[in-house]
């Protein structure tokens, strides 16, 4: 049971490193699920791959939402559509990716059919941030 | 003679299955019941010996199949104490009877600048239709609020009807987040008082209680087969006699018709004018089984039963830390949402999960009462008259679990 609950995601949730409004962004994105009603909006600005989210909803998306604006941090647009087409593979296989890091903290998602969503649907808003810009 | 509701479980098949190597505790009957024996024999019975298209054939099968078919709707009208056979309409569920009230009724009855009025408690099915009327026939649509414990607040039911504009009011008997039930009969008495008909959304209410249409005055009265112990796809609207001769059909094709011409067709009367099409026929021989099955039991035991189960969950469940139950009607039955501090409706539907425990999470069908009551999702845990008090128990230590894990 604790698989999907692993103290990385239940740490990021409650003391997360990139949540918030920041002064100054480039481009936003929201993305919701209409059967849960989570929804999530990061903040992003392409120079150093800065990205901060708001997320309401669960603990897995919440967590997610938070891993990915570390695992981006520094990154081209190229390499963060690389993570996340890698990361969407992890949350659906289970099999750990070594070069996604901590991300693979969710990999015990794969398990829960009905929550993959919510592991990726910051990674659906960050994508739709990086076309605004 | 007291019914022993434990050893009613045996009817249900599913229940002696395992989730993840526990027993399946299965506390989200509000979404959709499980089904007994009875209902699934009625139904398989039906494809291995009673088979054939209903109201058309002339031979013995057709004939048989469609005696058997019209039996429910005799059976569905002493059920729910209806004045006649002809004022059940099969439907294909409870949301399909309100789209249909909302388009044949609405469109013919109502005109541009009447109001409908529905609660801020209703189900997405009973907002939307009127949503949708408004939009296309510049009908009016009005929000009655409710108040902070989850009843209808009579002071804004008032002012919503106080410039005599509303023509409808369509309420739920029993909400699917809170459990409240609503005093229908007396809401009819207020609405035929000023001049408007009164739609009542049963899903909940007619699993759980007597439904009596003569009692209540209603004159739309909607439910779902699946609530009931029966299957899918099958649903029914009542309607007053003298409200369905005026309506116009719904959906046009085979069984609706006295007479077709390439000029012009005539309607077939009521019930037949609203069920175009060969209909669900294996399914509503089920919803009769079902009706068996629950009246056999009797309502007013089932009634018995599920207070008493709701009574020990309103007892144990606030003793889990962290949670806080939504809602505090007077008159409420076995559905029961919730959300805990610090974690997730999804988290905590998930966790439990694991645990054998089946419960709905996220907001419902009612994302506008989300709104009214601050949240964005809670869980739900809501009962049949399979539930146990041990299952209950079993929900309240989950929950102790799923505490503990995000405390």
């Amino acid at each position: 049971m604790t698989g999907l609950y692993q103290d990385i995601v239940l740490n990021r949730t409650r003391h997360p490193l990139h949540a918030g409004k920041p002064v100054r962004f480039e481009a936003q994105a929201t993305a919701s699920s209409p059967i849960c009603g989570d929804r999530v909006r990061v903040y992003l600005s392409p120079a150093g791959m800065d990205v901060h989210h708001e997320a309401e909803g669960c603990a897995i998306m919440a967590a997610s939402a938070d891993l990915m604006a570390s695992a981006v941090l520094g990154k081209n647009p190229e390499m963060v559509r690389e993570i996340s087409k890698n990361f969407t593979r992890v949350v659906t296989t289970g099999e750990a990716d070594p070069s996604l890091g901590e991300l693979n903290a969710l990999a015990g998602v794969s398990e829960f059919p009905s929550r993959i969503g919510c592991a990726t649907l910051p990674w659906r808003a960050l994508e739709e941030a990086l076309a605004n810009v | 003679m007291q019914t022993d509701f434990a050893a009613l479980r045996e009817d249900f098949p599913i229940l002696r299955q395992k989730v993840h190597g526990k027993d399946l505790v299965f506390l989200d009957s509000a979404a959709s019941a499980q089904k007994p024996r009875a209902v699934i024999d009625a139904m398989v019975h039906v494809m291995e010996a009673q088979y054939a298209n209903v109201h058309r054939g002339l031979h013995y099968m057709s004939e048989k199949t469609s005696d058997a078919y019209e039996a429910v709707r005799d059976k569905i009208a002493v059920f729910i104490n209806a004045g006649s056979r002809d004022e059940i309409v099969f439907t294909r569920n409870a949301t399909e009877s309100i789209n249909l009230v909302a388009y044949s009724w609405g469109r013919s009855a109502l005109a541009p600048g009447d109001a409908v009025a529905v609660t801020e408690m209703e189900h997405h099915a009973n907002l939307v239709p009127w949503q949708m009327l408004r939009d296309a026939h510049g009908t009016e649509l009005r929000i009655i609020k409710i108040t902070d414990t989850g009843e209808i607040d009579w002071e804004s039911l008032e002012q919503v009807f106080a410039d005599g504009r509303v023509k409808l009011l369509a309420v739920t008997q029993m909400s699917n987040v809170l459990g409240t039930y609503t005093p229908v009969e007396r809401l009819a008495r207020f609405a035929h008082a000023h001049g408007a008909k009164i739609l009542i959304d049963g899903c909940q209410a007619v699993v759980h209680r007597r439904i009596d249409m003569h009692a209540t005055d209603a004159d739309f009265f909607v439910f779902s087969g699946h609530k009931l112990y029966g299957p899918t796809g099958i649903g029914v609207l009542y309607a007053k006699a003298e409200i369905l001769d005026a309506m116009p059909p719904f959906m046009g094709g085979g069984d609706m018709i006295a007479s077709v011409s390439y000029e012009k067709s005539t309607w077939a009367k009521p019930p037949y004018r609203f069920e175009a099409g060969t209909p669900a026929i294996i399914e509503t021989i089920g919803l009769g089984a079902a009706i068996d099955y629950v009246t056999g039991i009797g309502l007013d035991a089932i009634a018995v039963h599920e207070q008493t189960l709701t009574e020990h969950a309103l007892a144990v469940l606030p003793g889990v830390a962290g949670l806080r139950i939504l809602g505090a009607a007077q008159d409420r039955g076995g559905v029961i949402s919730f959300v805990m501090k610090d974690a997730h409706a999804h988290d905590i539907a998930t966790l439990l999960d694991r645990q054998g425990i089946a419960v709905r999470a996220g907001h419902h069908c009612a994302e506008p009462l989300m709104g009214r009551l601050g949240v964005t999702s809670t869980a739900r845990a809501s009962f049949g008259l399979y539930t146990t008090l041990a299952e209950i128990d079993a929900l309240a230590k989950g929950l102790e679990r799923v505490g503990k894990i995000f405390a």
